[in-house]
């Protein structure tokens, strides 16, 4: 089905599912509930989670298949919101053109850093892409500050051109970006009993483009481009002397790749029209390296579910704070709970961050295929008991 | 020129601790072959010390003041710091005031531990894997340290002044004959400069004259050949880290009077010392030095106002600038030597 | 006029003399050995046909066309293939796959956007890339992870993936280099089978006595970075002035 083997297919079939179904998913809690602080399912974080889902699928082309690690892929993410910003305050206020000329605004600046950068490989890539992408966010925070707003950031205004829409606009109020007059803002909620469930169109925008983004890496992935990217990964000696030529391939994957944050930039733009230079501060291009790894590099699916593990905490988990937990453990003994929740604190809360360093650190040294590669480990751990199983009671040998 | 000389010298204490940082992580890299992204981290730790030591010598606890009563009336209660009582308030109050150099004495042997405990527990095991995991690992175990220094201390930067009598300026037009007051220089950075200077030239003496630096440099230059002859190479590696821990800690503990140590400056100036050890020239120490200062100073002229009025904004990206021209022409960067990560 | 002309060629390392005079000619079809002790320039020479070397003087011109300055993919491009001492092989990728890949340098050049396509839909390119497994008796390691061979196994699907460009010219480094007596004899049939049944010319750059004189039709002895002695096997055998080169060493094994 649409040009993928069955396996895929339904990868794709249960993606689809979750992003369509992500408000009521997330959502499982009544909303007056002691545990409605863990809902999820606001188009804010639902958002954050597709469109940092599109940024690591992005890295996981270029780190997953090649093994080329990227320190500075928030310069395209950034990049790419400044590209639609400005689309939209010179343009349209419809998001449309200002996400496609933010792809191909990253896609064109990452030619560039590629260029320079794939002169070398290893540890000496790593550390010129984090060269260039700091020296973006210096450029942005205060050099190009009227292009990029300076430190204040960039956002739409009142007295914005707007080329195609700029008249149409009520006067007095900033147009919110919107899909040919439906503003990404727009949301329903709807209600079953103490349920309530938010659907967001900014959200189902932003789902779409994950959807095709995800796509697309599947077929890349499947691709002879794909294979001879992994064969790069594998033995670049080798495909040298196989009458391949490195470079090319490795250009047209860091583009691509660069585009998808810069795809994923466009949409942070498009959901609320404001670029700032911290979009490409090191961390940030640290945080999407964190998202891939821990769900599991180099697989199709593990990226988005890092994506959304990290946003889940960083939103979610963030805000349990000490009384909480004392909530939560009062059932203990009065200094029994005191230790337990003195125990825990610092790995929650504010504190997540701590556990997040941790786990990844764990991940690296014991799981190099993420959480993805455990899920697959734990199903493979039950799958040989059951054959197992079956095949004491048929009486066979084991294999 | 004064102005030349001025910035000159601002240069040199950004310059000092870039080339400290630098000169760690280049040891690191060229023993072990590991980029270590926690050396920051290890700077900061570093800072930290100084931190640490002067809240240990300030541990105080709270007496009745018989000769003094508050404004109720009752003997006042006041916070007396244990070393007072120890000391004498006057060389308790010395050894406060210079809590920062003492810091010298603590964090020399916590990073060193700290660094032989890192090799010997973590990045041993990997130095078979691939450099991107080695990178990882390493990011990720900065990212532990900092929010474990973050628990303990908050987010905020914690002040850690020197000691009185070396927070004065240096005059140093007068000493060249200019007018007096021209070319000042606070005269904690020209100690911080002296520092690094000493630190550098004790490694550089290190490896030069010992028998033990002697097969740390064979090692850097062919690791496989030195460990054949039956030498354990191993072992001394492990101490040549726990001294670049000591020296990105040193550096951490003297730089804290110059900015309050905070728990992500680690990071901020590793991102630049990386670049410093690409423009010197990979696993070469003398083109580590060398490109910390040039860098350090070329940044300190990039931020003159006849500069800035020119070209806004341009001191902060000068370093990564001169970067990428130097790899594009000198893609080894000014020392490195051929055949080190080649590819 | 040989399929592959080295002319005069001189290389020089800083105080050494790694190759001087070097004159050679491998005619089509043949299987040429290039023999020497240690340290007498056959890497160098090696690499200088291979284009990570240029040597300071002389010509190296394979078809007519000169190989100096090109770049590894360039010169196998145009028709030369070469064997590692250590079989390279894509250890991540399945042996299928790795089979596919020098198919699709064969079909489709140095580099081919084709991002979009289904590997496993390219129907001609799977039948070549399995054709040639059957030709190398690996069908039944279609699926195996590459890494996980032994060394015999890789080295015989190293061959294979070079043969599947049909190359013109064969280069094998050392081919036997640290494999066991019958891994090194399986080598030997092979490359016996392989210059047999295809208009092939092979190179080898070889060590082990053994392997030389079971398959090569002519030998140059390098000795000093210079040609000694070209002749055919038998009269090599004994000739004082190998004997001489190697000294201590004898000949035959």
């Amino acid at each position: 089905m649409l040009g993928l083997n069955a396996k895929d297919f339904r990868l794709l079939l249960l993606v689809t599912i979750l992003v369509v179904f992500a408000p009521v998913f997330l959502n499982p809690f009544p909303v007056d509930s002691a545990m409605a602080q863990f809902n999820a399912g606001y188009p804010d974080l639902m958002q954050r989670f597709v469109i940092f889902g599109i940024f690591a699928i992005g890295f996981n082309i270029l780190f997953g298949l090649t093994g080329y690690l990227s320190f500075g892929h928030a310069a395209f993410l950034g990049t790419g919101s400044y590209a639609a910003v400005w689309m939209l305050k010179l343009l349209t206020i419809n998001v449309l053109p200002a996400i496609l000329v933010s792809t191909i605004v990253a896609g064109l600046f990452a030619l560039l850093i590629g260029f320079v950068s794939l002169r070398r490989s290893g540890i000496y890539f790593s550390i010129l892409t984090l060269a260039f992408a700091q020296m973006a966010f210096a450029l942005a925070a205060s050099v190009l500050t009227s292009l990029t707003g300076g430190e204040t950031g960039l956002q739409t205004a009142l007295s914005d051109p707007r080329i195609l829409d700029g008249a149409a606009a009520v006067a007095g109020n900033i147009p919110a970006p919107s899909l040919f007059g439906y503003e990404m803002r727009a949301t329903t909620t709807m209600r079953f009993g103490d349920w309530a469930f938010t659907l967001n169109l900014g959200y189902y925008l932003a789902g779409a483009f994950m959807l095709a983004a995800f796509y697309l890496s599947i077929r890349i992935t499947r691709s002879p481009f794909g294979m001879m990217l992994r064969a790069i990964k594998s033995n670049q000696q080798r495909l040298n002397y196989t009458g391949l030529n490195t470079k090319p391939y490795m250009l047209a994957c860091f583009v691509i790749s660069g585009m998808y944050a810069g795809l994923a930039g466009g949409l942070m733009a498009a959901m609320d029209p404001l670029a700032g230079a911290e979009r490409m501060f090191w961390t940030a291009s640290g945080e999407v390296v964190v998202m891939t790894i821990l769900g599991g590099v180099g697989t199709l699916i593990g990226p988005v579910l890092g994506a959304g593990l990290i946003k889940y905490m960083e939103n979610i988990v963030s805000k349990i704070n000490e009384a909480t937990l004392h909530s939560w453990f009062a059932f203990l003994p009065d200094g029994m709970e005191d230790a337990v929740v003195a125990l825990i604190y610092p790995f929650i809360g504010k504190g997540w961050n701590l556990t997040l360093g941790i786990v990844f650190m764990l991940v690296v040294i014991f799981l190099p295929g993420g959480l993805v590669q455990g899920g697959q480990k734990i199903a493979g751990l039950f799958r040989r008991k059951k054959s197992a199983e079956a095949s004491t009671k048929a009486q066979t040998p084991a294999e | 020129m004064d102005a030349i000389i001025l910035q000159t010298l601002n240069g040199l204490d950004k310059g000092s601790a870039y080339a400290l940082i630098a000169l760690g992580l280049t040891l690191i890299f060229g023993t072990l072959g590991v980029v270590n992204f926690a050396h920051g981290a290890l700077f900061m730790i570093g800072a930290f010390c100084a931190v640490t030591l002067q809240k240990i010598l300030t541990l105080s606890h709270t007496v009745i003041d018989e000769t003094r009563t508050d404004f109720l009336g009752n003997p006042m209660k006041v916070d007396v710091p244990y070393i007072y009582e120890w000391f004498g308030e006057s060389t308790g109050n010395a050894i406060i005031d210079w809590s920062v150099p003492l810091a010298i004495i603590l964090a020399i042997p916590v990073m060193i531990v700290l660094g032989v405990v890192m090799e010997r527990g973590l990045i041993k095991h990997f130095y078979k894997r691939p450099h991107a995991d080695q990178i990882l690992v390493t990011f990720g175990l900065a990212i532990v340290l900092q929010e474990i220094v973050k628990y303990f201390y908050g987010a905020n930067p914690i002040p850690a002044p020197a000691p009185d009598a070396l927070d004065g300026v240096f005059d140093f037009g007068a000493m060249l004959g200019f007018d007096a007051n021209t070319i000042t220089y606070p005269l904690w950075r020209l100690v911080y400069f002296l520092f690094s200077a000493v630190i550098i030239c004790a490694v550089f003496a290190f490896l030069q004259f010992t028998t033990f630096g002697m097969v740390v440099r064979a090692g850097m230059a062919d690791r496989e050949t030195v460990g054949l002859l039956g030498i354990n190479i191993d072992k001394r590696f492990t101490i040549m880290f726990g001294i670049a821990a000591a020296v990105a800690g040193l550096a951490g503990v003297m730089y804290a009077p110059i900015n309050s140590p905070n728990y992500h400056m680690g990071m901020d100036f590793l991102v630049i010392s990386f670049v410093v050890v690409v423009v010197g020239g990979m696993g070469s120490l003398p083109g580590a030095v060398l490109a910390g200062f040039v860098l350090g100073i070329l940044e300190a002229f990039a931020s003159m106002t006849v500069v800035t009025d020119f070209f806004p904004g341009i001191n902060n990206i000068v370093i990564y600038l001169v970067a990428v021209l130097i790899l594009l022409t000198r893609p080894r960067g000014l020392l490195g030597r051929k055949g080190v990560m080649e590819d | 006029m040989g399929i592959l002309e080295i002319k005069n060629v001189g290389k020089r390392f800083g105080g050494l003399q790694a190759l001087s005079d070097v004159n050679l000619s491998v005619a089509e079809g043949s299987v040429h050995a290039i023999i020497g002790p240690n340290g007498a320039g056959k890497s160098t020479l090696l690499n200088c046909l291979v284009g990570k070397l240029i040597p300071d003087t002389g010509s190296v011109t394979f078809e007519g066309q000169s190989v100096l300055g090109r770049k590894p993919y360039e010169i196998n491009q145009m028709g030369i293939s070469r064997v590692f001492q250590t079989p390279e092989i894509f250890g991540d990728l399945s042996v299928m796959e790795n089979m596919m890949i020098p198919c699709f340098a064969k079909r489709d050049g140095a580099f081919e956007l084709n991002a979009y396509g289904s590997m496993m839909k390219d129907k001609e390119i799977i039948e070549r890339a399995e054709h040639m497994l059957d030709d190398m008796n690996m069908a039944d390691k279609r699926d195996m992870h590459a890494a996980s061979m032994s060394r015999g196994d890789k080295r015989r699907l190293e061959i294979g993936m070079c043969l599947a460009q049909e190359p013109r010219l064969l280069l094998l480094d050392e081919p036997t280099a640290g494999m066991a007596r019958a891994d090194t004899n399986n080598t030997i049939d092979l490359l016996k089978h392989i210059s047999a049944t295809r208009p092939i010319t092979i190179a080898i750059i070889e060590h082990d006595m053994h392997v030389v004189f079971s398959l090569a039709e002519r030998i140059t002895v390098l000795a000093q970075g210079t040609p000694l002695v070209e002749d055919t096997p038998d009269n090599i055998k004994g000739h004082p002035k190998v004997r001489e080169a190697y000294l201590g060493e004898s000949s035959g094994h």
